[in-house]
């Protein structure tokens, strides 16, 4: 777990640089959601496992955890929103493996994510499918179709998992179209619910890892955007990109981190 | 056209690799195609952006995919899923819409389909609109990329024998330019010029790909210094006129007019069957004859 943690504190100093050298926004909705990606690519996910990024503005996060496994190299990573990249700010399908739809629009994750599992059962796989969504996202109907087709075919290979940080585009998602009940809402449905603090990966990974034998698993991450950063709760988080001075903060804070 | 429809997708695609999910239609002519697939038949409910992401993500495991539904619900309503799930990711989706153009006359123009063809095109799929039902096994021979197949109705004269299958193909001969038909269209054309000379009409092509492309030399040679008619159930833009245009103008080929009939909505503001508005746009047969004898 050590070792782990040091690669997680490492992902997020490359995080921030990355996003600080391209002067890139979206860091908020990626440093809410990095400790679970990390936590489920290092600690649970298996090589036949599927991962779909619904919430395709984290796509930093995504890159990051792929570096941090060596399936993205350093001069992959530098080129991150600038020119002749395979790494646009939402992820596309061309030429990385490990992406398998483009992702950006919001309320498509959940239904890919259906289809793939359903192929699973089909093909009598054991393999386990994984989407990561957004909070405000389940404004989307599309979710909300998935998550009927999902439970209507029983699909316990299915794990959404939503990185509840409570920041939208535009304000709070509990004052635009709450969602502050996406709990109660969602288990309403019969899906497997668990609700959990995002940001501790051993809680996060003994969830993952708690499965229905019968029905979809949602995770519910109560998260911070723009966690560890100096905009950590802030619209601010969602869009801006960080200053030099920002971003010195921001990493000695999780150098602090390590350290203590 | 659905039950041959069926009964291709049940005898040239009923094996392990195939998935056929249906948007909660398909009464009375996907019965034999749920039968045969079993559990590779799923109705999806009335959800069609979900329908078209789970077909993705079937089609990503390897699968060919038949996502059906009438057709403005099947293009329309998802089409940023068939944008981004399908065609970034350039699956072997078919995206079935039964009743293009205003096959569902009554129902209204919310079931009518008059722009699929174009938004289909735009986004780099396979349009492919059948004019006969023998077409329609030539065209699910091959299932590799987002396709989309708009099934009409087989309008050919009484006991009429189509010639061999290709995009673009005579159906008619004549001397007098030519007439290119958008898919069914063609059976409405031939109809309408059968008992007119050769010497005094134009021939008669059916389209059923929109793929400038394909468009064969003869066809360039029967219009070359005569009129050029194209006749489409669909709206102007993006259509097949404006392809043919697009072609003509690319070769440099000159035509004595170029007459472009289409959908022209709802001029009237009154809505009946598919023959009420294939006549307002002059689409109908009485429409077509008078169009070329003019």
């Amino acid at each position: 777990m050590h070792q782990f943690e040091l690669a997680l504190k490492s992902v997020k100093l490359r995080l921030l640089k990355m996003h600080y050298d391209s002067n890139s926004g979206h860091l908020g909705g990626n440093l809410s959601c990095i400790d679970a990606l990390m936590t489920l690519y290092h600690l649970v996910i298996k090589p036949d496992d599927r991962f779909i990024l619904s919430k395709g503005h984290s796509a930093g996060a995504l890159y990051l955890t792929l570096w941090s496994l060596g399936k993205l190299k350093d001069s992959d990573i530098e080129t991150f929103n600038k020119d002749n990249t395979l790494l646009p700010g939402h992820p596309c399908v061309y030429g990385i493996s490990d992406l398998l739809f483009s992702t950006g629009s919001l309320g498509h994750g959940p239904s890919l994510a259906s289809g793939l599992a359903l192929a699973a059962k089909y093909q009598n796989s054991n393999r386990q499918i994984y989407c990561l969504c957004s909070d405000g996202e389940w404004q989307e109907g599309s979710c909300w179709e998935a998550l009927i087709f999902s439970i209507h075919h029983q699909l316990n290979n299915l794990t959404i998992i939503i990185d509840q940080n409570g920041l939208q585009g535009f304000g709070k998602t509990e004052e635009i179209i709450s969602c502050s009940n996406l709990t109660l809402r969602i288990s309403s449905f019969d899906a497997h619910v668990q609700r959990i603090d995002g940001h501790n990966c051993s809680e996060i990974r003994t969830a993952l890892n708690n499965k229905s034998s019968i029905m979809p698993n949602i995770l519910i991450l109560d998260t911070i955007k723009g966690k560890g950063s100096h905009f950590e709760g802030k619209m601010e988080s969602h869009y801006l990109p960080l200053s030099e001075e920002q971003y010195r903060t921001a990493c000695s804070k999780i150098n602090e981190d390590r350290d203590s | 056209m659905r039950n041959a429809f069926a009964k291709t997708v049940v005898s040239h695609c009923n094996n392990v690799d195939y998935f056929f999910l249906t948007g909660d239609l398909g009464f009375m002519a996907l019965e034999e195609v749920e039968t045969a697939f079993g559990s590779r038949f799923i109705n999806t409910g009335v959800a069609e952006q979900n329908m078209i992401g789970v077909a993705a993500g079937l089609a990503r495991e390897g699968f060919k995919v038949f996502a059906y539904s009438i057709a403005p619900f099947c293009y329309a309503r998802p089409f940023e899923q068939i944008r981004n799930d399908v065609c970034l990711a350039n699956l072997p989706v078919c995206i079935v819409g039964n009743g293009g153009g205003y096959a569902y006359g009554y129902m209204g123009p919310t079931h009518h389909a008059l722009e699929d063809c174009a938004a289909m095109n735009a986004l780099g799929v396979r349009v492919m609109v059948p004019a006969f039902d023998e077409d329609i096994p030539v065209m699910l021979a091959e299932l590799s990329s987002p396709t989309y197949l708009r099934l009409g109705y087989d309008d050919r004269p009484k006991g009429a024998e189509v010639p061999r299958y290709a995009p673009w193909r005579q159906v008619l001969s004549g001397e007098h330019g030519a007439i290119a038909a958008l898919g069914p269209l063609a059976g409405i054309a031939w109809q309408a010029l059968l008992d007119v000379p050769a010497h005094d009409r134009p021939s008669v092509w059916a389209v059923t790909e929109f793929n400038s492309d394909e468009i064969s030399e003869e066809f360039w040679i029967q219009v070359t210094g005569r009129k050029l008619f194209v006749i489409e159930e669909h709206v102007a833009a993006g259509g097949l006129g404006m392809h043919v245009a697009l072609a003509m103008a690319h070769l440099g080929v000159q035509v004595s007019r170029f007459i472009h009939r289409h959908a022209l909505g709802y001029p009237t503001g009154r809505f009946g069957s598919q023959a009420f508005h294939r006549a307002q746009c002059g689409l109908d047969i009485n429409g077509v004859r008078a169009m070329v004898l003019e």
